[in-house]
């Protein structure tokens, strides 16, 4: 359902962030991508979703090939997908409960939908209070359960998290991972970027490691080892 | 098409929205777009002055021409409907023998001398005359070769045009200036202000190039990202022109006396009044259009994601 074909990705200024690397998630799957900061994990997301595009080589993601999509396709792409960025992304214009509907909105979800579901996965990250307030009142931690929940609320079949406890507390850290083995087991794709060694232990699913973007290591049941 | 109208809402919803939360950055793009607005209202009234000083101008040439004693009044008659059929030609007034002896005398009744002879003549010394007024001064020589070559030759005494024709000539240079110096600078302004106008909305998209972005990726359409975009285009277009038009009514309420007295003869705060809705529909569609079209236009680098 995901396929990277020999993909290699260099940056406008030249940086090189993946070089000649293929891998292929199944649907369903539950996978980590590790690797010290730099090493190209947001850039292997960032492919999935069409944010860039590859150098060299093909991005395959359910039956699309992302590299080549019309608007639309790409529309329709991103409606399966559920992202959670590294740095958040949060309309700073919209409330937390707008930004969170916003995913619905994009969908054509009726609005019933919309105020049974946001309040619901708000719930669930435990900013429901919070409802009402702007992204630029919240903590770094209030922000990524935000990030979170705007990434759940359309139930993804491929969800997508880009460090997603990297402002949590371990409390909140082990929550969230609950939260995504939990989707995992509902049936949707969950391809994880981190480099938090104790989560990856615990996890014990698939990892894909990798070194200044090349994969050294694609094990079945990984451990984390630099 | 339940889900277009649902998608219309919440395209406006936000808009609105947007509009009321971007508090500062709206006031500067209405601000802008207000400047702007008003140099096309400045551009609209000048256009009706310099068209009312120019058919001024047109009206007060004329060319008569005088016909022979004893011509037929039918005659006259005819040669009138004639002139008028010419497409140069705007207006033919018929003087008869009667009417300008009557006029020459209303003219010099202080002066007892002329009364007098006048008096002592028994038959009407003055002849009968068309006036003609043409729709553009430099017609007069077509309407006059017309005349001298044409049938009714026979029966003129004299046409007034040669002795003043180096006036009407200037005259109608000086009318084709204004028209020309006019629309330089009409073209010009416009084009400034445009580009001021069009300059700002780029900016106000280019702050909000992350948000254009963001919404990409969480999955919006393009149209979807656009949406409110063009509603608040539409709001910066609508306010703008409302502020227009209120601050119009103080300015052209102090400076249409000025203007009537200093400069020429009409009352500008009267025509503004009497076309008040017109006025303001067009200075609403050019708002709204540099509003709403520039946010598109300024966008689309930005959608590309
Ligand atoms: N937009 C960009 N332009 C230029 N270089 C970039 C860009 N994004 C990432 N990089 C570079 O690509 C490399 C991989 O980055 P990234 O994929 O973000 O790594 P990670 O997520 O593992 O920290 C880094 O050297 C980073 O500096
Ligand atoms: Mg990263």
């Amino acid at each position: 359902m995901i396929i990277f074909d020999k993909v290699s990705k260099v940056y406008k200024n030249g940086t090189q962030a993946l070089d000649n690397v293929s891998f292929e998630i199944k649907k369903g799957e539950f996978v980590s991508i590790v690797g010290q900061s730099g090493y190209g994990k947001s850039t292997i997301l960032k492919l999935m979703i069409g944010e860039e595009k590859p150098t060299e080589g093909r991005v395959f993601v359910s039956g699309y090939d992302v590299s080549d999509l019309t608007e639309k396709e790409l529309h329709q792409l991103r409606k399966e997908i559920g992202m959670i960025f590294q740095d958040f992304r949060l309309l700073p214009k919209k409330t937390v409960y707008e930004n969170v509907a916003f995913t619905l909105e994009v969908s054509g979800a009726t609005n019933k939908e919309i105020e049974e579901d946001v309040p619901q996965v708000l719930n669930l990250v435990g900013l429901l209070h919070k409802a009402d307030k702007f992204p630029n009142s919240l903590s770094g931690g209030e922000k990524q359960r935000v990030a979170i929940a705007r990434a759940l609320v359309d139930r993804p079949s491929i969800l997508i998290a880009d460090e997603p406890t990297g402002s949590l507390d371990s409390l909140n850290t082990w929550d969230v991972i609950r939260l995504l083995l939990k989707i995992n087991e509902l049936g949707a794709t969950v391809i994880l970027a981190t480099h938090n060694r104790e989560v990856i232990n615990m996890l014990n699913k698939r990892v894909i490691t990798l070194d200044r973007g090349k994969i050294i290591r694609d094990e079945q049941k990984g451990r984390y080892i630099l | 098409m339940q889900h277009i109208l649902t998608s219309l809402k919440r395209i406006t919803k936000t808009g609105v929205s947007n509009f009321i939360r971007n508090g500062w950055l709206s006031t500067a793009t209405v601000s802008i777009l207000t400047i702007t607005l008003f140099v096309v209202l400045f551009l609209l009234m000048m256009s009706v002055l310099t068209e009312s000083v120019i058919i001024n101008l047109q009206n007060r040439v004329d060319v008569s021409v005088y016909l022979k004693k004893d011509t037929k009044e039918s005659d006259i008659l005819k040669m009138q409907n004639d002139l008028i059929a010419l497409s140069e030609v705007k207006s033919v007034d018929y003087v008869s023998e009667d009417d300008a002896l009557m006029e020459f005398r209303e003219k010099h009744k202080d002066n007892e001398i002329i009364i007098q002879s006048l008096d002592v003549l028994e038959e009407n010394p003055l002849e009968a005359s068309l006036n003609i007024k043409a729709k553009d001064p430099s017609q007069f020589k077509t309407i006059v070769e017309f005349l001298e070559s044409g049938q009714y030759k026979d029966i003129i005494s004299k046409i007034n045009y040669y002795e003043n024709q180096e006036i009407i000539e200037k005259i109608g240079v000086l009318i084709s200036s204004i028209r020309k110096i006019g629309f330089t600078i009409s073209i010009a302004l416009t084009i400034v202000a445009f580009l001021v106008a069009f300059n700002t909305i780029r900016i106000t998209i280019y702050t909000m190039k992350d948000e254009i972005g963001i919404m990409k990726l969480v999955g919006a359409t393009n149209w979807f990202v656009r949406g409110p975009f063009v509603v608040e285009g539409f709001l910066y277009g609508f306010v703008s022109s409302l502020v227009t038009v209120i601050l119009a009514f103080p300015v052209l309420y102090f400076s249409s006396p000025f203007i009537k007295k200093y400069f020429y003869d009409i009352d500008m705060f009267a025509y503004f009044q009497e076309n008040l809705v017109i006025i303001w529909i067009i200075l609403l569609v050019v708002g709204v259009v540099i509003g709403a079209l520039g946010s598109i236009i300024a966008m689309q680098r930005y959608l590309k994601i």
